[in-house]
């Protein structure tokens, strides 16, 4: 488990990692916080020719919060987020699931634009960029584009980022004071991957009805996906313990599950269905158990 | 110089004396130990389970450059060196003794096929992957039915059993023909395994002019390593020194003979260099011992109003591919505790030992204890419900009594004299932990839902040996600065001996334990050591401190009566200094500075012999909570209650304890090394391989009782490193079962993961046995 020969380089601007990328025609391999990306070579699971350091491009790291919403640079650490006190009111959500990744040595050094590119379907912030309608923002030899949340992850560790490319900042829209939302996450251990979770939103109408519900879970083997069946069920409806139960139940059905080593697909249907109901629950404001991740 | 040591420090919570080493960053482990010119070497490890090697195809990897050798079983003497046994040495092992480098055949996935030597680690794992391996595959072994697919991993054999014996005392069939109550059950505790936080590693250095091999890394046994290494090597003992450094923990895995322990020296010998070894993770879960992997199918036959009237167990353990160093230990002693501390006077026990295509097994603390107990004890609520007899009062009436011991459970192995318990008040630990618990109170919230998570509580009772025999040794020598340095056969895996050595020497001779130095870090000091497994460092290399103590009294008063022209008799050793009735005084280091050259260093042997081990005892409680619809078990309190004899450092006992729970309970929720069916380890990362962390389970108490001494050492001591283990899925087996009872769900295997314990509740059909 000890790395194999690679070089190694740290651009100073993010031209000039481009102009790397592109001269390395994918054989190179950017390293942001190298959480994910180190066991992966110490496995010897990729073998680039080279690491690009991005980890101290200027200006990546930035939270800007505006009317638009949340802008988080590509190097924003799991910890900038935590710390960052405003961000718990401009995006609630974002915060208290972010509270959920990994442990403190990690934390001080993953970035958001790592865990996406890496888009490990267990992660929690892939499943808020597809659940949120966030925007990532994508830097390459043609210049700057901008790919929607939910088309930015193809797979479990697939994305739509060319190889010449690099993430360069991730846009979520703003989040209205008054919006219901809730996050329930299921993992083994405090710190481990999810083994399911609920990602959930909703605005009020005049008449206390949810509307626009979003509902994202991770679960599925691919990647976090949105549950159209529940979110159809949840528009125009009052948000109580009978719809809950309804929610929880297609959402169960909905959820599309496989097997690995800890975790049967039946179960994980159910745990899915048992997340949903419980983000929703918090976020009607029906029911406070705290339930440890 | 006086220095005065007036309170005893036996049984005071002095504070360790290796942690500021530790703490400060000063700890030296075998990754640590640097010599110029060193080499690195990794292994070519099977990445099938079972097959015949048909090519190894190295000139790829050896064109490399910076490759300084690649071994193979070619370069290794013939025969291939096997390892020896050093427990449960039974004859019906001998065919499946593990050679040190895999030549024919491949059994496991993990054994060694190759040692590369490179100038760094990296490149060493480079050559590996240039290796061209070609093999055979043949139908892997992997479940209990061993021989039903007529694939054998010792053709020679014909049989995939290494060992089935049987042992009885009383009449079981008897007992059972007449019960008024029989339950029968099948249990199965998973694989799992120590995991320490530091992995194995050794550095081999060869001196061709002695020619001497100087091995760093031993632990827990090294006399033991060095008699089986020189054997191997063809070299006499006092060739070869072990050193001990540091390390992170043993647990039971760590300082055995592995295949490692020989390739590592032999490719020193064979580059004339040193050569560091040190395992990564993946090779250590795939590598080092695996253990548990027990199963057992249990019958109780009882009377009505609950005396428990006979026993039968059949224990199966997965022994993995070969038999190692530890020999049987794991299913023996699973046969071995099954009766547990209960009177039954009719017990029957079937032992197997099954060889499959996995990583070998050997001993992980509390070694077919913690199976044994889980076992019983699950068993043992299961007929208290039939019987509808409360579970404490069930265990009321069967507990030993005071007034019954010593009480024989008879010969419960071939290689075993009868099984003698001691001394003890089991009834008493057992409602100290009731008590502790608050048996009575909880009542009330027993199986109920609560905050929509069903509660429940459950106690086990264990009784559990130590202190193994025969020997100890010690050597106690008067430094020439007039400290005292007192080498032992013990190993130091994190256990605190060079504190409590210390204590049991200070108070032995009276002065501080700054005047000590504890060393246990080389073979070359003593002529023998046991080590330390089986709970015997405290019993008998601590009896050994004391004896060699008292010896060492006698042999400065005899010092100073030359020097100072008196009779031995008018000479006492007092507050560091020998002084005589008349008031003349002479101090260690005067003594030291007197002698001369060729007198060398005063120095003198301990010894200790006992034929009989410990037999400490106790109940463990838990109460859990389960939350039905994620599966996840909450500990929400958990009790160890362990009469230990004497608690030399009070504060240590606690934290060994604390630290055993938290092991136990890893396996009985996280812990498990899973396999699939071609015997591929699917967990060969800490990705997979869950283990508990320092926030899983906050709410642990250990109470260690002094009730009752244990009477072969003069310290008293019993066992107190395994007793906070070995009950752990027994009492939280209990719980979850208590607290799912109106589900009728039993806990029968573990772990119990989430998804385990979602499907007891929700698809009880697919979990019945
Ligand atoms: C023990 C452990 C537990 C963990 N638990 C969790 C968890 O519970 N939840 C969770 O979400 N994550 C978890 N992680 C992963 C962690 O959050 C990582 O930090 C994150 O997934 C990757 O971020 P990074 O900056 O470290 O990326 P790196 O490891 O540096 O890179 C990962 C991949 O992304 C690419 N990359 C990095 N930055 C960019 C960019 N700006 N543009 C394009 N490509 C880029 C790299 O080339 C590489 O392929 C865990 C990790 C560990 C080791």
């Amino acid at each position: 488990m000890k790395l194999p020969d690679l070089d190694y380089i740290r651009p100073g601007t993010l031209q000039e990692t481009i102009d790397l990328l592109v001269a390395y025609e994918g054989e190179a391999k950017l390293v942001a916080g190298g959480q994910s990306l180190m066991p992966m070579l110490a496995f010897r699971l990729l073998a680039p020719k080279i690491l690009i350091d991005i980890s101290r491009l200027p200006g990546l790291n930035a939270i800007d919060i505006g009317p638009d919403g949340v802008r988080l640079g590509a190097l924003t650490t799991w910890r900038d987020i935590e710390r960052h006190a405003a961000l718990k009111t401009a995006h609630p959500l974002l915060a208290a699931a972010i509270a959920h990744v990994a442990h403190y040595q990690i934390r001080n050094r993953g970035t958001v634009g790592g865990s996406l590119a890496h888009s490990d379907p267990a992660s929690e912030f892939p499943a808020l960029v597809t659940t949120c309608d966030a925007d990532v923002v994508v830097h390459g030899a043609g210049g700057e584009r901008v790919v929607k949340g939910s088309e930015f992850v193809l797979g479990a560790m697939t994305t739509s980022l060319e190889p010449d490319e690099m993430i360069t900042g991730i846009r979520f829209p703003a989040w209205p004071a008054a919006r219901r939302w809730g996050f329930e996450e299921f993992a083994r251990r405090r710190g481990d991957f999810a083994m399911a979770a609920a990602v959930v939103f909703y605005d009020l109408d005049a008449g206390g009805r949810a509307a626009d519900p979003h509902i994202g879970i991770i679960g599925e083997p691919e990647r976090a996906v949105r549950l159209a069946a529940v979110e159809d069920l949840l528009t125009g409806r009052v948000i109580d313990r009978d719809v809950i139960a309804e929610a929880r139940a297609i959402g169960e059905q909905a959820a599309q599950t496989s097997d690995d080593i800890h975790t049967p697909a039946k179960y994980r249907k159910a745990l899915i269905g048992t997340m949903i109901e419980r983000a929703l629950m918090t976020a009607a404001g029906l029911e406070l158990r705290p339930v440890a991740a | 110089m006086t220095i005065v040591q007036n309170t005893p420090l036996v049984g005071t919570s002095l504070e360790r004396l290796e942690d500021e080493r530790f703490l400060s960053g000063r700890g030296q482990y075998v990754a640590d130990v640097r010599k110029a010119g060193m080499l690195h070497a990794a292994i070519l490890r099977s990445s099938v389970a079972h097959g015949r090697i048909v090519r190894i195809g190295l000139d790829a990897a050896r064109a490399l450059p910076g490759i300084h050798a690649i071994v193979t079983a070619a370069d290794i003497p013939q025969p291939i060196p096997r390892i020896p046994l050093r427990l449960v040495p039974l004859p019906e092992f001998a065919p499946y003794h593990q050679p040190v480098i895999a030549s024919a055949k491949v059994r496991y996935v993990g054994e060694p096929i190759a040692v590369v030597v490179a100038d760094s680690r990296a490149l060493a794992e480079d050559a590996i992957d240039l290796i061209e391996i070609e093999i055979d595959n043949l139908p892997p072994i992997g479940d209990r039915d061993v021989d039903a697919s007529g694939s054998f991993l010792f053709e020679e054999t014909g049989t995939n059993i290494a060992l089935r014996y049987h042992t009885a005392s009383g009449d079981p069939d008897g007992a059972f023909a007449t019960a008024d109550y029989t339950r029968r059950e099948t249990f199965q505790i998973q694989r799992h395994t120590a995991a320490p936080m530091e992995t194995r590693g050794l550095m081999a250095q060869w001196d061709e002019s002695g020619p001497t091999l100087k091995l760093y890394g031993a632990a827990k046994v090294p006399y033991f390593n060095r008699r089986a290494l020189a054997a191997m090597m063809n070299l006499p003992e006092t060739s070869l020194e072990l050193i001990e450094v540091d390390v992170g923990g043993g647990f039971g895995v760590r300082g055995e003979f592995y295949p490692e322990d020989y390739l590592i020296p032999f490719a020193a010998r064979l580059v004339g260099k040193p050569v560091s070894w040190i395992e990564d993770r993946r090779e250590h879960l795939m590598a080092t011992n695996h253990s548990r992997d027990v199963g057992a199918t249990v019958e109780i036959a009882c009377t009505k109003d609950g005396t428990i009237t006979g026993l039968r167990g059949e224990v199966f353990g997965d022994m993995g591919a070969y038999i190692r160093t530890n020999g049987g230990v794991v299913p023996t002693a699973a046969g071995m505790f099954l009766q547990g501390p209960y009177r039954i006077a009719n017990v029957d026990i079937t032992v197997l030992a099954l060889m499959t295509n996995k990583t070998p097994v050997g001993t992980y603390r509390g070694p077919g204890r913690f199976e044994a107990n889980f076992f019983r004890e699950r068993l043992l609520d299961m007929a208290a419900a039939d019987l509808g007899i409360d579970p404490a009062e069930f265990r009321r009436i069967n507990l030993i009594r005071e007034d019954e011991l010593p009480y024989s459970i008879g010969k419960r192995a071939p290689h075993l004299p009868d099984a003698v318990y001691d001394t003890g008040d089991y009834h008493a630990a057992f409602e100290r932990c009731l008590t502790e618990i608050d048996w009575t109170g909880k009542a009330a919230v027993q199986g109920r839902l609560i905050d929509g998570r069903y509660h429940g509580v459950g106690i086990a009772s264990f009784v559990e040996s130590g202190g193994a025999g025969p020997k100890e040794t010690s050597r106690f020598v008067l430094e020439k600065d007039g400290m005292v340095t007192i080498a032992v056969g013990s190993s130091m895996l994190g256990q605190g001996l060079e504190t409590t050595f210390s204590q049991i020497a200070s108070d032995a001779l009276n002065i501080p334990v700054s005047a000590f130095r504890i060393d246990h870090g080389s073979t070359a000091r003593l002529a023998d050591g046991l080590g330390s497994y089986h709970g015997r460092s405290i019993i008998v290399g601590g009896s050994a401190v004391l004896d060699g103590a008292e010896k060492f009294r006698t042999a400065v008063i005899e010092a100073a009566a030359n020097l100072l022209g008196r009779p031995n008799a008018e000479l006492r050793f007092e507050n560091g200094a020998v002084v005589s009735d008349a008031g003349a005084s002479i101090s260690l280091s005067q003594i030291a500075a007197s002698r001369r050259p060729d007198d060398g260093l005063l120095s003198v042997d301990g010894i200790f012999l006992v034929n009989k081990p410990t037999y400490s005892y106790g109940t463990h409680a838990a109460y859990v909570a389960v939350d039905p619809d994620t599966g996840r078990v909450e500990v929400l309190d958990y009790v160890a209650v362990e009469d230990v004899g004497r608690a030399i450092n009070p504060m240590i006992v606690s934290g060994q304890a604390i630290g055993a729970l938290v092991q136990g309970l890893g396996g009985v929720f996280l812990d498990h090394l899973i396999y699939d069916e071609q015997c591929q380890l699917l967990t060969a990362s800490f990705a997979d391989y869950l283990m508990p962390t320092a926030t899983d389970f906050p709410s642990l108490r250990s109470v260690a009782l002094e009730l009752r001494l244990s009477p072969t050492n003069p310290l008293g001591a019993k066992s107190a490193g395994e007793g906070g283990m070995v009950p752990v899925a027994a009492a939280v087996g209990n719980a979850v079962g208590a607290a799912l009872q109106s589900c009728g769900a039993q806990p029968r295997t573990l772990p119990l993961s989430p998804s385990k314990v979602w499907s007891l509740i929700h698809e009880p059909a697919a979990t019945a046995p």
